[in-house]
């Protein structure tokens, strides 16, 4: 048992795959394709096909293949409209949505009003849901049905995120699915929308067959039959791709980059993500922090993470680019904040910190600590890509400025729990924003407070009044371009407190036949309407 | 016999409840599942709520008897991440994962046996020097090598068979379509590589003490054909081991083709199990562990009760 289990070991794997890909290069590769199908694989398990129970990267790509929402969003995670064709706020604390007309389900039920406040209803009532989406419809105060098309959603005071927050919620049909159990969808019963899609056949964690919804409202799908399987393990899905049983995969591994890029049989389509990978800092303590010592493995009276130039120095040691270049083979961009250029709410002119390691030395003398301090930095070995040598990496380039330091990879599941009771004192690990800078601030940056529920991520435990002002101020205000500031401000006021180290900005990349073409996604989503036959 | 029996069933009764106090104490102290399963811009408000909804937030004891006293009635609990019954979701995975270890075990009986009965009755022929060369590749390769080594070969580049996956299926079962017996082929040969090495060995070294032993020789003696000595007096005193080895393989084989299900996506249990445990699925876990600490017990008992139909000296032991 355990010499099977060894095998598992991530690096050895890696270490084969290069192997077994140079062959598979070196071998011509076959392309048999049906017009009208689409077979596709994607590297997470989908774990339902209700859409109101998990709330769940794959799950969410799955549900926007088969139902709507009120707003949909597009490739850079822009709102467009969806089942909704206008939005609007009627009062400050009231939102007005106008439904689109002549929407019918693939049972042949119309879409109304009525079905929306349904949606409502149901969305915090899920049993057993691991990861819920009631946080989407909790600000709504109440549901007043102006006619069969027109809804209107009072909240608490002014809520500019209404629209956001709609964004991830998947209107169901009121007559179908009034006592739908998760169940039912999974077992494809209940699995009934307005999408583009409607579900043939489901086996749990293994595959779906879709085909075409034909009265779709939107931009019809080329594809007649979708085949989307899940193959979890990185090198079976690149073999599959590879061997032409599957014409579409995602997550590709970047240590194949470049051999994938190469083969002129293949064509890959990738954008930057919203996903930033980043370290986060023990600010709370006073005095000693757990995993920071003196030189001799002694205690610091106080905790040097609390000086700003000692943050700074740990940020402007890393040479970003060369991790970007060489760990993340390319497939990352550098970045000194949480989002990339063009998406709302980006800071202008706050580049990713430029790597200096003789200023990061005359920091940390200025601090106090001209030789330097121990410390050990944590993080993940399986979650994002490359994490453990990632953080091996900048082990060694903190490790030259004097700051001493070990590297602990752990799994995920043990890794987790730790941050989150903040055992460590520096560690890294990743975060998949929404395009609206309250999103990160509020989970990230706010001061932890359990009755605002901000700071739920901020396992660091940053605070900062100021920072939480300005998230209070912008969280009231409605016009998007004056919340746009006040956000640009309070991340600018948190980054340059180096409140948290960012490193890069993952690239979201998708591998298929030459054949294909595809429309990245910002948001990670795989749905097979992006793909199109190569023109 | 029949105290022989309870005196088993009681044993596993025991081996059941400790292997569950151990897994419901091992997932607590790994790790918070909710903190794994739930989305991370969840607000602590939802947070607790999904502690409440998983049962998590009752005491560790408390969940233990919440858990056997729903098990007393047959119910393992739900999984927390497909809210499916665990048992219903396991049983599911369960007739995949069975074709490929009897398809494995089949294919490792075929080729095994015969090359170590060759290997250990002409142990000098070149032939039998390539056969225990061949078994040690087939010890030391690691599997998820070999099973990448195999897709690469025989769908890549001979585009023979497919790579991954389970094809059609007709009652639940791919062995009985083409389509589904080619998906087969080459995860069961994986799998199977491991085995035959082991078969060959086991054979071989049978045969070879065999074959010094005094009922041989004297049925030599006798005059009795070669073949005759062979297959039947050789052949039936070598199966007791392998028959036990080859039986407790199978209940590995069953319960731990996790690295050949994983690279070949094949849905079988033990691609469940290794998810479940990245996710901290207790309720899964938990259900696999026991339908798995079952399964040996059952396994146990056939190799007990194959031995004594094989060697009449095990039933007269028992008689006596």
């Amino acid at each position: 048992m355990s010499r099977r289990f060894r095998g598992l070991s991530g690096e050895k794997i890696m270490a084969w795959k290069g192997v077994a890909l140079a062959l598979a290069g070196a071998i011509g590769l076959s392309a048999p394709a049906t017009a009208q199908t689409l077979t596709m694989a994607v590297g997470a398990p989908v774990t339902s096909l209700d859409p109101h129970f998990h709330q769940l990267s794959p799950n969410n790509a799955v549900a926007a293949m088969v139902f709507d929402r009120l707003v949909n969003t597009d490739g850079q995670a822009r709102q467009v409209p969806g089942l909704a064709e206008s939005w609007s706020t009627v009062a400050p604390d009231t939102w007005e949505f106008k439904l689109r007309r002549g929407v019918r389900f693939h049972n042949g039920n119309e879409f109304t009003a009525e079905d929306v406040a349904f949606t409502f209803r149901r969305v915090p009532n899920v049993p057993n849901s691991p990861s819920s989406f009631a946080a989407f419809v909790r600000p709504i105060r109440e549901v007043q049905v102006v006619d069969s098309h027109t809804i209107r959603l009072r909240t608490d005071g002014p809520y500019p995120l209404l629209p956001q927050d709609m964004t991830n919620v998947y209107i169901l049909d009121r007559e179908t699915h009034e006592n739908a159990t998760t169940e039912d969808f999974n077992a494809g019963r209940a699995a009934v929308g307005t999408g583009p899609f409607r579900v043939v056949s489901h086996r749990l964690g293994d595959r779906i067959e879709f085909e075409r919804n034909d009265e779709y409202f939107g931009d019809k799908p080329h594809w007649q039959r979708v085949n989307y399987r899940m193959i979890v393990n990185d090198s079976a899905r690149t073999a599959a791709l590879l061997a032409g049983d599957v014409e579409f995969i995602d997550q590709v591994p970047t240590a194949d980059l470049a051999r994938l890029r190469r083969d002129d049989r293949l064509y890959m389509s990738e954008v930057t993500g919203l996903r930033i990978i980043y370290l986060s800092l023990d600010h709370p303590r006073e005095e000693a922090s757990p995993f920071v010592t003196d030189n001799n493995g002694q205690p610091l009276p106080r905790n040097p993470l609390r000086d700003l130039r000692v943050r700074r120095a740990l940020s402007m040691a890393i040479d970003r680019q060369a991790i970007v270049d060489r760990v993340m083979e390319g497939a990352a961009t550098p970045s000194g904040q949480f989002f990339p250029p063009g998406i709302f709410s980006y800071v202008p002119d706050l580049p990713a910190p430029r790597f200096d390691a003789e200023g990061a030395r005359r920091l940390l003398a200025e601090a106090g600590f001209p030789q330097g301090f121990r410390i050990t930095l944590h993080g993940p070995n399986d979650r994002y890509p490359n994490d453990g040598r990632i953080i091996q990496a900048i082990g060694q380039m903190w490790t030259r400025i004097g700051v001493r330091t070990a590297v602990e990879a752990q799994p995920w599941t043990t890794f987790v729990a730790r941050a989150g009771r903040q055992e460590f004192s520096a560690f890294l690990i990743g975060w998949g924003s929404n395009p609206e800078g309250s999103h990160p601030l509020r989970n990230l940056i706010a001061t932890f407070n359990r009755d605002r529920g901000w700071g739920a991520s901020n396992r660091g435990r940053y605070s900062n009044p100021e920072v939480d002002a300005l998230l209070i101020q912008a969280l009231g205000t409605i016009n998007d371009g004056e919340r746009e500031q006040i956000l640009i401000r309070a991340q600018r006021m948190a980054l340059e407190d180096v409140a948290i180290i960012p490193l890069h900005i993952q690239t979201n990349i998708w591998a298929m036949r030459n054949h294909l073409r595809h429309d990245s996604r910002a948001d990670e989503l795989t749905r097979a309407q992006d793909v199109k036959p190569a023109r | 016999m029949t105290v022989y029996l309870l005196r088993r069933l009681f044993q596993s009764l025991l081996v059941l409840v400790a292997m569950s106090v151990i897994v419901f104490v091992g997932v607590y102290a790994v790790g918070d599942p909710v903190e794994i399963l739930i989305s991370p811009d969840a607000d602590q408000f939802e947070r607790e709520r999904a502690i409440r909804a998983l049962g998590l937030d009752l005491p560790l004891w408390q969940q233990y008897l919440v858990f056997v006293k729903n098990a007393l009635q047959g119910d393992l609990g739900r999984s927390f991440v497909f809210s499916e019954p665990a048992l219903q979701l396991i049983l599911q995975k369960m007739p995949a994962t069975l074709e490929l270890a009897f398809g494995a075990m089949f294919i490792s009986i075929l080729i095994g046996l015969p090359l170590g009965l060759y290997a250990g009755l002409k142990p000098d022929s070149p032939g039998a020097k390539v056969i225990m060369a061949g078994s040690i590749l087939g010890f030391s390769l690691p599997t998820f090598w070999v099973g990448l080594m195999l897709i690469m070969v025989f769908a890549v580049q001979l585009g023979w068979l497919p790579s991954t996956g389970r094809g059609e299926t007709l009652w639940g079962w791919s062995f009985l379509t083409a389509n589904g017996l080619s998906h087969l082929l080459l995860p069961a040969i994986n799998l199977a590589l491991f085995k035959i090495s082991l078969v060959i060995r086991l054979t071989r070294s049978g045969v070879r003490e065999t074959m010094l032993m005094d009922y041989v020789k004297f049925a030599r003696a006798k005059g009795l054909s070669p073949a005759r000595v062979t297959y039947v007096h050789v052949f039936k005193n070598i199966l007791i081991p392998v028959v036990t080895v080859v039986g407790l393989e199978l209940g590995s084989t069953i319960a731990f083709s996790v690295v050949t299900e994983s690279v070949f996506a094949w849905p079988g249990m033990g691609k469940l199990i290794i998810d479940s445990i990245n996710v901290l699925d207790r309720p899964v876990i938990v259900a696999y562990l026991m339908i798995i600490v079952l399964m040996f017990i059952v396994i146990n008992l056939i190799v007990d009760i194959l031995y004594s139909v094989l060697d009449p000296r095990v039933r007269l032991e028992g008689q006596a």
